[in-house]
């Protein structure tokens, strides 16, 4: 029985350069940093309120921040120390003010400059021990022996699990899992898509998490299954991947899951790990505008995501660390597991040498990332990549009108209209060429030979109609 | 690892480069755009040269040369910053082959710095003319010198020994009443082929514009939907009209104008549809020219017309966003 289908090569998209770097440097988990800044909103949803004050002496894993919305996620404590200050910050997700925690280690107390030394770091590692994440599923024994357990649980049960662990998106989005996992009455999920495409340049966290977890991601995708009971399951993989679509294949058959699992090879091309491009180049489907991948009876899980799941069901384990890849114009690019909030400038001893001149650090990949104002910006929930990159300075000229914008838009729109509206405030125009629907996925930028900034006007222009309403 | 210190200041400096997503571009400049179509434009240069001989060479460095000056100065003039991106020598060189082969060169100056000045400059530089610079610049010419933007001469034979200037002969245009053509039909469709023929120094080599344009096609640097429906209109409305088709498609400037005037950016409609419908109407107004029109040909007129329809197609002509359901509005107002 095949399970791995392939799409042809002449689907529409980008070919970009890859420059996965870090493709074969393994995810190594580094100790847990001096001090951690945690803001109040890591996710798409309500701002989550404080449930510690100042002072107060905090575990890793402990529950300091929830929210009574719906569409919100718990947060909780990476790091064992003691809660130093709380900042006013802005939020990564919605660009708003937010309150965020400090919180600082031992570690930081002993030694104020920042740096680990490897002893106490060691030490501080021992004193984190709280999870029992050995993390891997060995064998399939064990593999069974989780899915005996989910099959005990009830659907609502496991969804509870996924809320209290606070788990959110991590293909970037960051949208609270257990909010996507509960489906309202009356529609019906056929599909489960979980996402392994990782489409942008430069990014190899999901591609590592693939070939290291593989169980684990299977098992946290079973229990997707178990929860949305959907026909089938179906793991989307770029083909430059192909190590990672051949052990999944193999893992599927060794643990007699191809009835419920199938591998979509696609083609490498930007933006196919896009919900909405995903579920067109797989199912044929098309979301509607303003609608969500479950009015198509489908949804869509990145890998990673599946990880957290595991180990949340598994190990009542909340989500406080994640795999980064640390890349770019450096020497050595690397696969992390950090801890939730570790600030960019306490990974510095990983970027290398770098040259005397501005570099842009860039949270998330190169085609959506945004550049950190400063070097305490804290590694959240949806970063997956630190790009380091040396600026490129471009002059944005007048438009040609050349059109590549319209040919290579996934959402079939005309970006070149919402750079010359505005320039020149017309935000309404902007709306009657459809600007909701753009996803900011950085094609038309890319393309622009007059070098236009076509997503800093759209996403301006958002803003301002989302002010309007 | 000797500069380690420095990357530790750097970065606690806390100086860092910001700018707006994607970090990566894909190098694909204007100018580089405007290069390839001006190595592409090689073809029918060399074409006019070896038909029109060493005045079209002039011609055409005359006319190059006042664009590329007069944007310079324009854009002095205007306190905005000059870039060489090949724009104006694009225009100045499809102005150049689109003239009849004996205008005198003053002429021919006054022509490209109208094209520049007034047809790209007065409307804000590249990007925001209406008009197709170099075709209006040949428009302003038409107005302005009509005989001798109407006075064709047979090519010049220039590579013929003892061949002298004035020996050149006068003809008609091939698309006037009035021409007559010595031979038989099918070596009058290889003259019209390769261009040996009366006409602007550039346009009458279809093949060397058909090469050129499908070189642009395959580059993906032109839609072929243009050139194809502009001129399988004429093709078409020739048939119906009981004209001669072949004759219709390759003599005058409809080829050069379907393929590097028509698919002009900055005039042209940005969707495929859009393109469709000025290419088509493009080929209907030449069609009316040619055929009642007191001109003997209509290309550079239909095309200039259907420019000024451009934004107004680009307005209602818009592509359904992906995913788009449409608004039902019921009889008593609601949207369902």
């Amino acid at each position: 029985m095949n399970i791995i289908s392939r799409k042809p090569r002449f689907v529409s998209g980008l070919r970009l350069k890859e420059n996965k770097k870090s493709e074969h440097s393994p995810i190594s988990v580094i100790p847990p940093p001096p001090r951690v800044i945690i803001p109040m909103q890591m996710h798409a949803g309500a701002e989550c309120s404080l449930l510690v004050q100042r002072g107060d002496k905090v575990k890793t894993g402990q529950l300091i921040a929830q929210s009574d919305a719906f569409v919100s996620a718990k947060i909780h404590s990476t790091i064992t120390g003691t809660v130093k200050s709380i900042l006013k910050t802005v939020s990564p997700a919605t660009s708003t003010i937010i309150s965020a925690v400090e919180i600082t280690s031992k570690i930081a107390e002993q030694q104020q400059d920042g740096r680990l030394d490897s002893d106490t770091a060691n030490a501080g590692l021992e004193e984190e021990k709280v999870f029992d994440d050995s993390g891997h599923i060995k064998s399939a024994e064990e593999f069974r022996i989780f899915l005996k357990k989910v099959e005990s649980e009830q659907g609502a049960g496991l969804i509870q699990k996924i809320k209290d662990a606070g788990i959110v998106g991590l293909g970037g989005a960051a949208f609270p899992t257990h909010v996507k996992l509960s489906v309202p009455e009356g529609k019906k999920i056929d599909t489960v898509i979980l996402n392994g495409c990782e489409c942008e340049p430069y990014i190899t966290a999901d591609h590592r998490m693939m070939l290291e977890y593989s169980m684990e991601i299977l098992a946290g995708a079973y229990v997707i299954f178990k929860i949305l009971g959907p026909q089938k399951v179906i793991i989307a993989i770029e083909n430059n991947k192909e190590d990672a679509i051949k052990l999944i294949a193999d893992k599927i058959f060794e643990l007699g899951l191809e009835n419920i699992f199938s591998i979509s090879a696609l083609p490498s091309r930007y933006p196919m790990g896009a919900e909405k491009t995903l579920i067109k180049n797989i199912l044929k489907r098309k979301v509607p505008v303003g609608g969500l991948p479950l009015n198509v009876g489908v949804v869509v899980q990145n890998v990673s995501t599946a990880k957290a799941i595991f180990d949340a069901v598994a190990y009542d384990k909340p989500l406080i660390e994640r795999a980064i890849t640390i890349t770019g114009d450096i020497i050595k690019p690397v696969n992390l597991m950090v801890r939730i909030g570790t600030l960019v400038g306490d990974l510095k001893n990983y970027f290398g040498v770098l040259k005397e001149k501005p570099y842009d650090f860039i949270f998330g990949g190169p085609m959506t990332g945004f550049s950190v104002a400063n070097m305490n910006f804290p590694i959240v929930k949806g970063t997956g990549c630190v790009l380091v990159k040396e600026g490129m300075d471009l002059t944005e000229k007048n438009c040609i009108r050349c059109s590549r914008c319209v040919s290579v838009c996934p959402m079939n729109l005309m970006p070149l209209m919402y750079g010359t509206y505005a320039k020149n405030n017309m935000w309404e125009q902007c709306r009657q060429y459809y600007i909701e629907s753009c996803i900011e996925c950085g094609s038309c930028a890319y393309v622009c030979p007059s070098a236009i900034p076509l997503v800093g006007y759209i996403k301006t222009g958002k803003a301002v109609l989302a002010r309007k309403k | 690892m000797d500069s380690k210190i420095d990357e530790a200041k750097l970065i606690d400096s806390g100086e860092v480069y910001i700018a707006h997503p994607p970090h990566i571009w894909s190098g694909f400049s204007t100018a580089k755009v405007m290069y390839i179509v001006l190595a592409v434009l090689a073809l029918p240069f060399a074409a006019a040269v070896y038909f029109f001989g060493l005045r079209a060479l002039y011609l055409i460095i005359i006319s190059m040369a006042t664009a590329l000056i007069t944007e310079f100065a324009i854009k002095k003039l205007r306190k905005k910053p000059f870039y060489m991106d090949g724009s104006a020598l694009i225009t100045g060189l499809l102005f150049a082959l689109v003239l009849p082969p004996r205008i005198p060169f003053w002429m021919a100056i006054i022509g490209a710095a109208f094209s520049i000045a007034i047809a790209k400059e007065a409307f804000g530089g590249l990007g925001f003319n209406i008009f197709n610079p170099a075709l209006a610049g040949r428009a302003f010419l038409a107005i302005c010198f009509p005989t001798a933007m109407t006075s064709w001469y047979f090519p010049a034979k220039w590579f013929v020994p003892g061949y002298a200037a004035a020996d050149a002969l006068t003809s008609a245009s091939p698309l006037s009443e009035s021409y007559i053509y010595e031979g038989t039909r099918a070596a009058l469709y290889k003259d019209l082929f390769f261009g040996n023929i009366a006409g602007s120094i550039g346009e009458t080599s279809a093949l060397a514009i058909l090469i050129g344009g499908i070189i642009l096609i395959a580059l993906k640097l032109i839609d072929w939907k243009i050139p194809v429906i502009f001129i399988g209109t004429v093709a078409l409305g020739s048939l119906i009209f009981g004209n001669d088709v072949l004759f219709q498609v390759l003599s005058g400037g409809l080829m050069i104008g379907a393929f590097f005037m028509a698919t002009d950016y900055v005039t042209s409609p940005v969707t495929g549809a859009g393109r469709i419908i000025f290419a088509f109407g493009a080929g209907i107004i030449t069609l009316l020219i040619r055929n009642f029109g007191s001109l003997p040909e209509g290309v550079a007129f239909s095309i200039l017309i259907m420019n000024a329809f451009t934004p107004l197609i680009d307005k209602y002509v818009r592509p359904k966003p992906f995913g788009f359901v449409r608004t039902i509005v019921k009889k008593d107002g609601k949207r369902k």
